[in-house]
């Protein structure tokens, strides 16, 4: 059984007086332990879909099953404390809060559970250290580097070893340096530890990393390729 | 506590604004304590008085006197074991810029009536032997740096001229209702100068049983219905609750002002964390996908304007309790025993809770509530 399954989600919104169709009928699959990209123009419901994944947002009609649970049918009560267990989200930007170092940053996920402090500092140390920053532990956001934020935001993602990393758009404002630093890092996280990743990009060269590549046109899934790394 | 780094880290974002919005809250509560103590010290006041002590004044007003020798008509009257009297002088020393009280008294009755005034024995003779002696309260010393045996000039308003004392004693209260900025001298030495005019401002008698006041009284004032003079008489408490009857408005006004205070530093505090809380829109809405609840976060924005509004209310009440007791102030002995009241503290509390309420509900809703798909365009 596939870890992610969408079967004939309808999304649609209501901008004033006209109705916006997102998805009509779309169905996919993401398996466990996959790394997906999600490619398409603007406006093609890349984002929407992530949310629909992340329990951020609800389906018009249609189920979205995220690990055996039907997060489509959720309350939002019962959301929250789901997100926190099983999925991990980096945007494009201003991911971190700015009044918390790096550690208070990555340290947020896991202050919803019941771990102690030395267990919280302990995966705390863990996570910065698979991102290359265990020397920046006591810095701020804004003495971080661009890719530096990003890598904070994926330890933060990761710290509470989610069942599904989603990260809409990650390299979109970096550089092409950090941008293959994050890429790499990503491939790591799937290919070392195993972690399922869907990432939403325009980038061709980040969906070059993924295991799968799905294109999404007006709502519509247009091509699916598998490609062998 | 866990969430209390970020709690702190929220309210350390804006110091200025967390510095001076607490400051507001602080100055807000000061002032409260500070209305409310001139209301409650003027409400003590006007309990004060002893149960067994009757005041008979002139029945038109405190303003006009009675004669002196009504004292043995008083003394005659069954139930009445001792009686004193004295005038209100109405002077000023100086350039005047620190008024006190000044009353001519009848010295060895006086000092009798009122043991809550304490005065050493040797000073209390040395005031009784000379014609020209005042007594001060232990405030004065202080004030114009006087000494014992000081003589110091005090000018007339009432009864003009230059009138000289003798600082021959210095009393101090047992009872925080007097103050202790007064300055007694002997009603004979204002006798003496004035050609003797034979008046008394108002008497005091000591009665047998308080259970006969208003017997004691009535035989007063029925046998003095058709002098020239009609007398008053009531308690001591009821003489002195007439005098505090002349603030009631001022009471009023100030409980008006120290609520319109709370309301203005309301509003500031509600403006100040709705900004904050504009601002954090996005912040919300990362902290709602990582898995914070709705609860949560209603929670965390309450706690960071508790924080602002207790801390600034600490400041403030004990501010006050601190500066008044430190200073001993008493506003120039117009209310003696000014002390910020546990009653008041609660009251102050009280407020304190309700502005952390009433300032935080609405950004802390507003937080909870935030859709975090819309909240999420912020971040993007």
């Amino acid at each position: 059984m596939s870890l992610v399954e969408f079967r004939d989600v309808h999304k649609s919104f209501q901008r004033d007086s006209q109705r916006i169709e997102v998805f009509t009928n779309l169905t996919l699959d993401v398996e466990r332990g996959s790394f997906t990209a999600l490619m398409g123009p603007s406006g093609s419901g890349k984002s929407t879909l992530l949310n629909l994944l992340a329990g951020l947002d609800r389906p018009t009609s249609g189920s979205v099953r995220v690990a055996d649970a039907e997060v489509s049918a959720m309350s939002p009560g019962a959301l929250a404390p789901w997100r926190a267990r099983h999925i991990g989200f980096v945007f494009q930007q201003l991911n971190l809060l700015p009044v918390l170092t790096a550690f208070q940053n990555v340290e947020l996920p896991l202050l919803l559970t019941n771990l102690s402090r030395k267990e919280r500092d302990e995966r705390v140390r863990v996570a910065l250290g698979v991102v290359g920053l265990d020397d920046r532990l006591e810095h701020y956001p804004r003495q971080l580097s661009g890719g530096q934020e990003q890598r904070t935001a994926i330890a933060r993602a990761i710290v509470a070893d989610p069942t599904l990393i989603l990260l809409d758009e990650p390299t979109g404002q970096l550089d092409a340096k950090s941008s293959q630093e994050v890429l790499g890092l990503l491939q790591r996280l799937n290919t070392e530890f195993g972690k399922t990743i869907v990432i939403v990009t325009h980038d061709a060269h980040a969906a070059e990393r993924a295991g799968v590549v799905l294109h999404l046109e007006k709502g519509t899934l247009v091509e699916a390729q598998a490609r062998a790394r | 506590m866990k969430f209390l780094p970020l709690v702190l880290a929220n309210l350390g974002r804006h110091k200025r604004r967390t510095a001076l919005t607490t400051l507001s809250v602080a100055a807000a509560l000061f002032l409260f304590a500070s209305l409310q103590t001139v209301v409650t010290t003027i409400a003590a006041a006007a309990q004060f008085g002893n149960v067994r002590r009757i005041v008979s004044m002139n029945a038109t007003g405190i303003v006009f006197p009675l004669p002196l020798a009504y004292a043995n008509r008083l003394r005659a009257v069954p139930g009445v074991e001792a009686v004193s009297w004295a005038n209100w002088f109405g002077g000023r020393y100086g350039d005047n810029k620190r008024f006190f009280g000044q009353f001519a008294v009848d010295p060895a009755s006086y000092l009798e009536m009122y043991p809550e005034m304490a005065v050493p024995e040797d000073q209390k003779q040395a005031f009784l032997r000379e014609k020209s002696a005042a007594i001060i309260g232990r405030r004065l010393l202080d004030v114009f740096g006087w000494k014992l045996g000081q003589d110091i000039t005090i000018q007339g308003t009432i009864f003009p001229g230059d009138w000289t004392f003798t600082i021959r004693g210095v009393y101090t209260p047992t009872d925080p209702a007097i103050n202790d900025d007064m300055m007694i001298f002997r009603h004979d030495y204002l006798e003496e100068r004035l050609g003797r005019p034979g008046i008394a401002g108002w008497y005091v008698a000591r009665i047998d049983h308080p259970d006969n006041a208003a017997r004691i009284g009535k035989v007063i004032d029925d046998g003095f219905r058709n002098s020239r003079a009609p007398t008053k008489t009531g308690t001591e408490q009821a003489f002195n609750a007439s005098f505090a009857t002349m603030w009631g408005n001022v009471s009023l006004l100030m409980g008006t002002i120290g609520l319109a205070v709370v309301f203005a530093i309301l509003l500031v505090t509600a403006n100040a964390m709705m900004m904050s809380a504009r601002e954090r829109i996005g912040e919300v809405a990362v902290l709602k996908t990582i898995g914070f609840t709705d609860r949560l976060l209603f929670t965390l924005v309450m706690t960071e304007t508790a924080l602002i509004t207790f801390t600034g209310a600490a400041i403030g009440l004990v501010g006050a309790k601190l500066l008044y007791k430190g200073t001993n102030f008493n506003a120039a002995g117009f209310l003696p025993g000014f002390d910020v009241t546990p009653r008041t503290f609660v009251v102050g509390a009280a407020i304190a809770v309700l502005l952390a309420l009433a300032s935080g509900l609405m950004p802390a809703l507003r937080a909870a509530r935030l859709p975090i798909v819309s909240a999420l365009r912020h971040v993007e």
